[in-house]
């Protein structure tokens, strides 16, 4: 009987945080639910008490359904016939356990059916998902447009949709097209407003991830003649009501379990959501930051599963007369793996606690007015979360695929057969550095946090923090990289040009990066010793990370720009 | 149609993960060394029963187990999944039951209940491997039993249409309710347990249980009734003491041995139409096959 979530202490050590009280408080309202609901915590304990249990219900379905269907969910695969895209069949059967379990619509408030969840745990529960089947967290991840539902929707289409989602319905966010991918600005999908009031959908979108879903949000074009984001609106689209079919879905890589669809909308019925002309601008935006947070999850949960398969091959291997974990070539790359994945899954934590609190502030604020004091807290975190969020997403993707790699690379020979799970986890691991947008996109959203000192601050607050005196040297160390780091930014600074800023950009966010997961593992280190090896190996390898790229940044000159151009 | 449905479970040590410490030198069982565990065939029974309660709507299932005040974590554990209810079946005087004495006291229970429409159960429990409880208890309330249940295709109109697993294929039936349906483990899978109920629930106590803790937690259970599970005791079930425990136990247990199978996996014959034939009269002798 295998369980995800009790198999894996670091997931308690994250959720057990010391801001978490602070967010469970924010979230419960100071428990006022528990006379409403009789599922309801009383208090902080037992709201933690409940996230504990509830994970336990996750890693329990994790580990012994939907790990046990992902092999036969990679070869059946999702298909499409008759305009309607198909799951395979343990896809079905995931689904239905998710839906037993009553595990969709976790973040939701109750009045809606939903278990109210901060971020964190039920983050915390994607990153499990994804470990089990990457393709299949996708399917019941894309619960988090409800968010955005709720965030942006009229108290009428609150009522009438989160309740669907919370009983199991699937969501999916129609925004790509075919001339309209990382640039969401050219979506043409046309919205027309009838004389009634009601509007239709035509068009074509793909690369719909879940695109034959129950219910979509939809980005079209709402304003005739206009060309840029600004003439584009968000609308829900209700499967029930009938208007677009699946033309076809893409032959995938990895993520096999999830449809990724062509939809047709002919005079598919509509409503708006929100105001017109803020689709792209807000909403869009609100829906795309947690996607890349679901995203980094899924990217942790897939180093977390590169890692165990890695380990266990490792010892189980024989060669020479012993285990080739004994050999330093492989112990080493055993333990960047583990290094890599203890960092983004402390940045993944570390930024699904500042949603949670910008978050909570926000919807408190739907409620009363906030007092100076909470809004400025507000402030503080939806900036540390806007930064962190492109971090996490960016590098844990990166993180992952390198775990994939070498996860692969340990198996030797066998690793390259169908054989093993790790070829698998090779494919589905690909995407997560892609889609919701690619590392390069990441590094656009993140780099002003770089220019601005977002950062830097962020550094200095963890560099103010009192640490066991055994963790001193590794305290120096990122005390020196931080120090590098600043003296890169301001050399970059110095030239004084955005290309060239664009061109430097990814190194110094790395860096930052490098920094940032360093004081991360230092601070659970702190706090937990088990976390001191991948500290160690983590901020090692950040030093030799930090270093190269400022030796790359501090020996560049601008002409050498030219040579980085192809005719 | 609603219908009262009682689910029959028993608390049982996890045989699966049997360790080198199982066994006591006397050679009964070391409990501690097991974790005790929802007897896997219960919970396959405790699916049909919620299958049966989601078409049905209004149906309620009680959960009944006998066994030591702990037992109470079946019943809980069944509650999470989807029970409405359940009653632990603890006395002393019950105790060192076989599965005459058992099926006696259960029923016993069972008419305390009072109107039922069927008695799910698995088909045997992981420590005893009798199968009898099931039957026995329809034997006592005078009712139909349908055994090697797989799956329930039908409850309509006071009857239930129940396909069985036999050894040699499957066998569909029709019984009048209400009725006694032991389940197999090749049924469904019970499903898993539900997050809201989980955080509903988790307070849900016997009063054996409710005893031990603190005031306030106490508090908690007296003002919401659904946390209170029901704890019965012998003479709640008017058990004839007889009929009951040792006293009502005509097995005795004489030695326990253990037994080490010592006839190989596999057998080899050469390919020839001889002794193929000789194999096929062989197994057909012996009851294997035909």
């Amino acid at each position: 009987m295998a369980n995800f979530f009790t198999d894996n202490p670091d997931l308690k050590h994250h959720l057990n945080h010391p801001l978490m009280r602070k967010i469970v408080e924010l979230k419960e309202r100071n428990y006022s639910d528990a006379d409403l609901y009789d599922y309801a915590p009383l208090n902080f304990e037992d709201a933690m008490d409940n996230y504990n249990r509830v994970l336990e219900i996750v890693g329990d379905i994790c580990g012994n359904i939907i790990a046990e269907n992902a092999e036969a969910v990679d070869h059946q695969g999702a298909s499409c016939s008759d305009g309607r895209a198909h799951y395979a069949d343990a896809t079905v059967l995931n689904l239905k356990a998710c839906r037993q379990a009553g595990l969709m619509g976790m973040s939701m408030p109750r009045r809606f059916g939903g278990l109210n969840f901060p971020i964190t745990p039920y983050i915390m529960a994607a990153d499990i998902v994804s470990r089990a089947d990457t393709g299949f967290e996708n399917l019941w991840g894309l619960q988090d447009c409800a968010e955005t539902l709720y965030e942006f929707g009229d108290e009428d289409q609150k009522a009438r949709f989160i309740p669907r989602v919370c009983q199991g319905e699937t969501m999916s966010m129609d925004l790509t097209e075919p001339d309209a991918g990382s640039d969401l600005q050219s979506v043409m999908l046309k919205a027309s407003q009838k004389e009634d009031g009601t509007w239709v959908l035509n068009g074509v979108k793909r690369f719909i991830t879940n695109g034959d879903s129950d219910i979509h949000l939809v980005l079209a074009r709402s304003e005739e003649g206009t060309k840029d984001g600004r003439g584009l609106s968000m609308f829900i689209y209700d499967k029930r009501n009938g208007g677009v079919t699946v033309r076809r879905i893409e032959n995938k890589m990895g993520i096999k379990g999830s449809p990724t669809c062509e939809l047709v909308y002919k005079n598919a019925p509509a409503e708006l959501c929100g105001s017109r002309r803020l689709g792209l601008i807000k909403y869009v935006m609100a829906l795309m930051n947690g996607a890349r947070l679901g995203i980094a999850a899924q990217s942790v949960g897939v180093s977390e599963l590169a890692f165990r398969e890695a380990l266990a091959y490792a010892r189980d291997r024989k060669q020479f007369g012993k285990a080739i974990i004994e050999f330093p070539a492989v112990a080493e790359m055993i333990s960047v793996m583990k290094a890599k994945l203890d960092a983004s899954r402390s940045l993944l934590y570390e930024c699904s606690r500042f949603v949670d609190m910008y978050k909570a502030y926000e919807d408190i604020a739907k409620e009363r007015s906030l007092t100076p004091d909470e809004r400025k807290e507000m402030k503080y975190y939806s900036k540390l979360a806007d930064a962190l969020t492109p971090m996490a997403k960016g590098m844990g993707s990166e993180y992952c695929n390198q775990n994939a790699y070498d996860c692969i690379q340990v198996h030797g020979g066998s690793g390259f057969m169908k054989d093993y799970a790790c070829e698998r986890i090779y494919r589905d691991a690909r995407i997560t550095s892609i889609y919701e947008g690619t590392t390069q996109l990441q590094v656009v959203a993140a780099i002003r946090h770089v220019t601005t000192g977002t950062y830097k601050a962020l550094i200095d607050t963890y560099a103010a923090i009192e640490y066991r005196p055994e963790l001193a040297s590794l305290k120096a160390v990122l005390e020196a990289l931080t120090d590098t780091y600043v003296k890169a930014v301001e050399a970059v600074a110095a030239v004084n040009d955005t290309t060239y800023t664009d061109f430097m950009a990814r190194r110094m966010v790395e860096m930052a990066g490098n920094i940032v997961m360093g004081y991360l593992l230092l601070q659970d280190a702190n706090t937990d010793d088990t976390f001191t090896k991948s500290a160690t190996v983590y901020i090692k390898m950040a030093q030799a990370e930090v270093t190269k790229h400022a030796e790359f940044i501090h020996s560049f000159t601008p002409e050498q720009l030219a040579c980085y151009k192809q005719a | 149609m609603s219908l009262n449905i009682v689910v029959l479970a028993k608390q049982v040590p996890d045989t699966r993960n049997v360790g080198k410490d199982a066994m006591k030198e006397d050679g009964t069982i070391n409990r501690a060394a097991l974790p005790a565990i929802f007897n896997p065939e219960d919970l396959n029974a405790l699916e049909q029963a919620l299958r049966i309660k989601d078409a049905n709507p209004g149906s309620t299932v009680t959960m009944l187990t006998m066994g030591l005040p702990r037992a109470s974590e079946v019943i809980r554990e069944a509650i999470y999944r989807g029970a409405d209810t359940g009653i632990v079946l603890t006395d002393r005087v019950l105790g060192g039951a076989d599965t005459l004495a058992t099926s006696y006291s259960l029923a016993q229970a069972v008419k305390k209940i009072g109107h039922y429409d069927i008695i799910l159960g698995g088909r045997q429990a992981i420590d005893g491997d009798t199968a009898q409880v099931g039957p026995q208890i329809a034997e006592k309330l005078g009712i139909p039993q349908v055994t090697y249940a797989e799956d329930i295709l039908e409850v309509a109109d006071g009857h239930i249409i129940v396909k069985r697993r036999l050894e040699h294929g499957v066998e569909t039936v029709k019984a009048p309710l209400p009725c006694v349906v032991t389940v197999n483990g090749s049924a469904a899978e019970c499903r898993p347990r539900n997050a809201q109920r989980v955080m509903k629930y988790k307070r849900a106590v016997s009063p054996s249980e409710k005893a031990l803790l603190p005031a306030e937690a106490q508090a908690i259970v007296d003002a919401r009734e659904y946390l209170q599970l029901k704890e019965w005791g012998a003479a709640f079930v008017e058990a004839d003491p007889n009929q009951i425990g040792m006293a009502g136990s005509p097995t005795k247990v004489k030695a326990i041995e253990n037994v080490v199978f010592t006839a190989k996996e596999s057998r080899r014959i050469d390919n020839d139409d001889a002794q193929l034939e000789q194999l096929i009269v062989e197994l057909i002798a012996n009851h294997t096959i035909g």
